[in-house]
């Protein structure tokens, strides 16, 4: 217990940031574009949530979004009885440790923590390695026990890498390259990711546009107030020399 | 308004309401003179409030249990009427508390407000700062998420590091051999009672303190040696209500804009206020690659980092931590100048102070980056890791601010103090 009390003291110090170098391209998402959410839920739940959950939100908050309850009830309620349930999943945490040898993890707040940009990387990033357990891997999670669950949209990827010299350098680039098209082309599964990030970043935190909207408005009420209060103590100065 | 005066007498002779009014707030005498800085005293109050209002309006919704915390947490953002805003101004006020008393102390080192007849001020003060740190790590860890937990399972483990009693020590602090429901369940017992009741207690002494010897100033001479002979009012002492009520009204309101700002726009603060990581639920089988406190205390981090181990003990850089506030103490007699107010001080303590400050921010900065930010040097060097040794010429700057003091102030080519304030 002692070593592991001092392995977990010294962790900060001798373990190095990943020294992942991959740039990840801007999800450019619209957080006020509803059309685009709307697309993004409906990704999200005929795909994601049947492995993941995403126990914070609840189906009727997706009214946010312009959507009916009888809407969300007809045509997004798949994991639950009644709109006012959060969606959770069936599928037991036990199996699914050993199906994939990993929890897929609760989709809540994954905007928040991995980014827009990463989750956008992340989705159009898959392609096939023979050496993984799933045949899948990704450029911005190596060895990522998700497989490719949208490859019959985007078609199969593989990896190229290409090395030159530069500088007496050998410089090694990481390329993928579509090997099979799938039912979409690469700018409709752009667009189709991008929806679906811009979903998963509304769900991360569903008040944000409002929160903009109200910061708006107090700002403006406490500039308004500062005058007042400027005024006053400009007037009970006055007495001070 | 006869029966106003009637009620207050009768309050009058059962409690000394009229009394107090007058002793703290219309007949306190305060310098005429203070500037900007001389507003974080009443902002700090201010977000003490606020802490403590929103504080329990999130008791009321949170779940202090490792398998609900988290959850009760989204809930609170999501599912409670207002529960965001409320969640936003508990977790930026915990941020900008710390601004604010960083600023409000470095008021007390540019004009020497900690030194005589203040020393006693000054260590309540330190004592809050103390209090504030401890109540920041137990809160830290209330959202279950996965820097809470690493980040309280390596402040505890410095605990272990203690010669002999270490490993003990820490097992008692968490109650578990790892950080688990039962730290989780003690932490919030701190943080929402045990600690907030001290640091009450703590702010009541050190205005009773302040107003006891009264207000320091920008000049840094003492207004009560030169009075009105008739009434005994000090010639530079203004009362504090209502002329620096006033005054703080509009710092209060140019203090709420800037809060809002960030409540509204940013509570995340670009990962600083609240951590990217954060949102990942606790997960005690997975160690974050980069374990970083929050960043008011990346300076001490820093410091505990740059200190190399003895014998494979973190000790030393434990009690070098610890003596990097501990040493805070020390202040009003470490100083020795002739002057008090960095206006009349000499180049040789507004150097120090600055070099001070900079070792701060850079020692604030790096605390905030993994060792290896920089790279490495060549072998010249043994591949020491530049951050490292950036960390460590810093920290030692930061010591001699402190251990150099007795002598530089004595040896600073003062001014001489005006006999009135300036303005």
């Amino acid at each position: 217990m002692r070593q592991l009390f001092f392995a977990v003291l010294l962790a900060p110090l001798v373990v190095f940031a990943s020294a992942d170098e991959l740039q990840l391209d801007s999800a450019n998402i619209d957080p006020h574009d509803a059309i685009s959410m709307q697309r993004g839920a409906r990704v999200f739940v005929n795909y994601c949530l049947n492995c993941h959950s995403a126990s914070a939100m609840r189906y009727n908050r997706l009214t946010d979004l312009g959507l009916t309850e009888q809407q969300i009830e007809e045509n997004l309620l798949f994991t639950a009885d009644r709109v006012g349930e959060p969606m959770t999943i069936s599928a037991s945490r036990k199996d699914q440790r050993q199906w994939f040898g990993i929890e897929p993890p609760d989709l809540s707040v994954i905007a928040r923590s991995r980014g827009t940009d990463w989750l956008y990387t992340y989705l159009r990033t898959f392609y096939r390695d023979e050496k993984s357990p799933t045949g899948w891997n990704n450029l911005a999670f190596p060895n990522v026990g998700m497989p490719h669950v949208l490859w019959q949209l985007q078609g199969s990827q593989v990896l190229k890498t290409e090395s030159e010299e530069r500088e007496g350098h050998k410089v090694e680039h990481k390329k993928l390259a579509l090997e099979y098209p799938g039912s979409l082309s690469t700018l409709e599964y752009d667009k189709l990711t991008r929806d679906l990030v811009n979903f998963l970043s509304y769900m991360g935190e569903p008040e944000k546009t409002k929160r903009s909207q109200i910061g708006i408005v107090v700002l403006f009420f406490l500039l308004l107030f500062l005058v007042p209060a400027w005024l006053l103590k400009r007037e009970y100065w006055k007495d001070v020399h | 308004m006869n029966k106003v005066k009637a009620l207050l007498n009768w309050i009058d002779e059962r409690f000394p309401l009229t009394a107090n009014w007058k002793s703290h707030l219309s007949e306190y005498y305060a310098p005429k003179n203070f500037n900007f800085w001389y507003f974080f005293g009443s902002l700090a109050m201010l977000i003490l409030v606020i802490q403590i209002v929103t504080g329990i309006l999130l008791t009321m919704h949170y779940k202090p249990d490792a398998s609900q915390a988290f959850a009760s947490v989204e809930y609170i953002m999501r599912d409670v009427p207002w529960g965001w805003l409320i969640r936003y101004m508990h977790s930026t006020g915990a941020s900008l508390f710390f601004i604010v008393i960083y600023l409000h102390m470095f008021r007390a080192l540019l004009y020497g407000s900690y030194r005589k007849p203040r020393e006693l001020l000054w260590l309540f003060g330190v004592l809050i700062y103390l209090c504030l740190m401890a109540e920041a790590f137990f809160g830290y860890l209330l959202p279950w998420g996965q820097m809470s937990y690493w980040g309280a399972q390596v402040i505890v483990n410095l605990f272990g590091a203690v010669p002999f009693i270490g490993p003990d020590l820490s097992l008692w602090i968490r109650g578990d051999y790892v950080v688990s429901d039962a730290t989780l369940s003690r932490f919030f017992a701190f943080h929402v009672i045990a600690v907030p009741l001290v640091l009450l207690g703590l702010v009541a002494a050190h205005l009773l303190a302040l107003h006891e010897v009264g207000s320091n100033n920008p000049d840094g001479i003492e207004i009560k040696k030169k009075k009105d002979p008739k009434t005994g009012i000090p010639l530079d002492g203004i009362a504090f209500h209502p002329y620096y009520v006033v005054k703080d009204i509009v710092g209060v309101v140019v203090f709420l804009m800037v809060f809002s700002a960030i409540v509204f726009f940013a509570p995340e603060m670009g990962g600083y206020f609240l951590e990217y990581n954060n949102f990942v639920p606790a997960d005690p089988l997975n160690t974050p690659l980069h374990i970083a406190p929050v960043w008011y205390f990346t300076p001490f981090y820093s410091i505990l980092r740059a200190v190399p181990p003895l014998f494979d003990s973190q000790f030393p850089g434990v009690i070098a931590m610890g003596l990097s506030v501990m040493i805070l103490f020390l202040l009003p007699w470490l100083d020795r100048g002739a002057v008090k107010s960095i206006r009349y001080r000499g180049p040789i303590y507004k150097g120090a102070l600055a070099l001070f400050v900079v070792a701060f921010l850079i020692l604030g900065y790096l605390g905030t980056e993994p060792i290896n930010l920089w790279g490495q040097f060549g072998s010249w060097l043994s591949g020491a890791e530049r951050a490292t040794v950036a960390a460590r010429v810093f920290t030692v700057i930061y010591f001699l601010f402190f251990l150099l003091m007795p002598w530089y102030t004595r040896i600073d080519k003062t001014k001489p103090e005006p006999e009135r304030v300036t303005s």
